[in-house]
């Protein structure tokens, strides 16, 4: 008999092993969801979404019901259905591609809109799926197969900060929070309360996750751990940035 | 209960985008998803207006993009949801239509076709019938119903409805400028008084229990892995689609059976080209009228009998042509002279078809 590894109860079971690359970030993303999910005890009122990228393999990830949307179009695909069914909770998930350059304008006014909405998004510097050309978020000189040579500012200019664009976007009703796999104890909270904050009909909330890369960023592990935690927090501050629950200062 | 945006049948007077308003609230549509652009506005207009009395929900998306996927993702949970378009929005809307196709999302969409290419006129064209039967990357396995009256923009929006959920393909209206915007008389009416069963919705997604314990989670894809695979995948959808099609179409024909000229027009252009027969006939010509109703699936079995029996084929329409690629591609193997008459972004008159017919005498 097979011993089964522990894992969260709204995953399923079935379509595990995973389809992520080894040293993938994606697993330990969507671990603390699973958790958080199970913790929050909602495995039963979630939708969920992912895009085109490698985040598509999350599609068959969970024992919740899923649609794999386009690229950049998951944000309006679970607009749509929160808007006509708000019974349900709704995740976005998807990478930086997604998110800040091809679905930019729907998570830019998703969250001006305050959508009742949570939108997880994985940041490791680079498009995977399609090869590890230069996203939005990689870093300064950083080396992809569009930027040989490395990311240039002056031409391609600087990373993008999704959360802090999101924050300075919405109101105080939003959560809006940067985590790392690097901490997943840490990042399942924070998505516990972007969670909590789309439960509570309270407004928009929003979690990017340092993620790795290792197939596409050529590192071994203990280069892409020193990535995630020191090269990507250089410019990528993990932390709350948004949290209803807390005043403003 | 609130109550019924309708009572039984009334006789109005008002523009084509009141008229699709009215009828998507007869058709008890949940939620409309909408972005500006003329000449559909009014739809929107209406809608905002018209929704709240009857708990029905709208959302203002920040580009034609949203307003599809949107649309898509209404559907999925469920909901009788429906967006509008014109031009360039319908551009942006072939992106998510090809998801409605490939993963069977009943959506419906209603298209005010402008000019084109690119942003032209706001005002009416038929240069969007390749795109609404054929646009983004795949087969057209779509529904598209191209209206000729506000009567019928009433009737062919409930019916869109009916048809997107029956068979689950995304379903066009399409209409234009003219018909937008034209102030025109018709009945609206409640469906159910004359007899006409709204069909169930059913959520996609976000049905009861939990998933994996009570029930099989919904996982819904769009990318397949192997070329066997999506060949297999879109074989099926093919052989369904020709499976309904013959159910699905709609066209109309007059004095075709004794006709020696044929005219083939499609939308609005039909009255002008239903004037110039009736006109024809009155001066002894043998001419005739064969209206597509669906331009996808087209009647290609009854076109090609139609004018395989005629000695001279005119088609007329407001674009360079797009109607005569489906007619030829309809009609192929018939070797029956075939004239066109093309006038991209301009409206056609009888005047115009009967001078045409009597010159080429």
């Amino acid at each position: 008999m097979s011993k089964v590894p522990n894992m969260p109860k709204s995953w399923r079971e079935e379509t595990k092993p995973h389809k992520f690359c080894p040293g993938c970030g994606h697993g330990l993303i969507l671990k603390a969801l699973g958790e958080a999910i199970d913790e929050l005890g909602i495995q039963d009122r979630v939708v969920f979404g992912c895009d085109i990228g490698c985040s598509l393999l999350s599609w068959d990830f969970f024992n919740v019901d899923a649609v794999q949307t386009h690229h950049g179009r998951t944000t309006p695909v679970m607009t749509g259905i929160k808007r006509a069914r708000p019974d349900r909770i709704c995740i976005a998930y998807m990478g930086d591609g997604g998110g800040y350059a091809i679905g930019s304008g729907h998570l830019v006014n998703a969250a001006a809109r305050n959508e009742k909405l949570t939108v997880i998004l994985a940041n490791n510097c680079n498009y995977g799926m399609t090869g590890g050309q230069m996203a939005p978020t990689s870093l300064p000189h950083m080396k992809t197969e569009t930027t040989p040579y490395g990311r240039d500012p002056e031409v391609t200019g600087y990373p993008t900060q999704g959360p802090e664009m999101v924050a300075a976007i919405t109101r105080e009703s939003a959560y809006v929070a940067r985590g790392t796999v690097a901490n997943v104890r840490q990042l399942k909270n924070y998505i516990k309360k972007a969670l909590q904050n789309q439960i509570d009909g309270t407004g928009f909330s929003f979690v990017e996750a340092l993620s790795g890369c290792p197939t596409n960023w050529s590192t071994n592990a203990k280069d892409t751990w020193a990535f995630i935690e020191k090269g990507m927090t250089e410019y990528f501050k993990v932390g709350e940035i948004k949290d209803p629950a807390k005043k403003e200062a | 209960m609130t109550e019924k945006p309708i009572q039984g049948e009334k006789r109005v007077f008002m523009t084509g985008n009141e008229v699709v308003a009215w009828a998507a609230l007869a058709a008890d549509v949940d939620i409309m998803y909408g972005y500006p652009i003329t000449p559909q506005n009014e739809v929107m207009h209406y809608w905002t207006r018209l929704s709240p009395k009857y708990g029905r929900g709208f959302l203002q998306t920040e580009d034609e993009i949203s307003a599809g996927f949107t649309t898509c993702g209404g559907v999925l949970s469920g909901k009788r949801a429906f967006t509008a378009t014109a031009g360039p929005g319908n551009m942006l809307m072939q992106e998510s239509m090809t998801m409605a196709e490939m993963m069977r999302i009943p959506t419906v969409l209603v298209v005010q076709q402008r000019g084109g290419p690119s942003t032209a006129t706001v005002i009416y064209s038929q240069q969007e019938v390749t795109m609404t039967c054929f646009g983004g990357n795949g087969e057209g396995l779509r529904i598209v119903y191209s209206t000729s009256t506000h009567q019928e923009l009433f009737d062919y929006t409930i019916k869109s409805f009916n048809t997107a959920w029956k068979y689950r393909f995304p379903t066009f209206v399409l209409g234009d400028g003219y018909q937008a915007k034209m102030r025109e008389s018709l009945y609206i009416y409640d469906p159910a008084a004359k007899g006409i069963v709204m069909e169930k919705t059913v959520p996609y997604l976000g049905q009861e229990g939990t998933p994996g314990v009570d029930r099989e989670p919904q996982h819904l894809r769009n990318t397949y892995n192997t070329e066997e695979e999506l060949n297999e995948q879109v074989n099926n959808l093919v052989a369904e689609y020709e499976k309904i099609a013959p159910e699905v179409i709609e066209y109309q024909t007059f004095n075709t059976d004794d006709a020696d000229i044929v005219i083939i027009a499609h939308g609005v252009v039909t009255r002008a080209a239903q004037a110039a027969v009736k006109e024809l006939r009155k001066q002894g010509v043998k001419a005739g009228h064969f209206r597509p109703v669906t331009l996808r699936p087209i009647a290609a079995k009854e076109l090609k009998a139609v004018a395989g029996k005629a000695k001279k084929i005119i088609i007329a329409e407001s674009a360079q042509g797009q109607l005569e690629k489906l007619v030829k591609d309809a009609i192929y193997g018939i070797a029956t002279p075939l004239e066109n008459y093309f006038r991209p972004g301009q409206g056609i008159t009888s005047e115009e078809l009967v001078d045409l017919v009597k010159k080429g005498m």
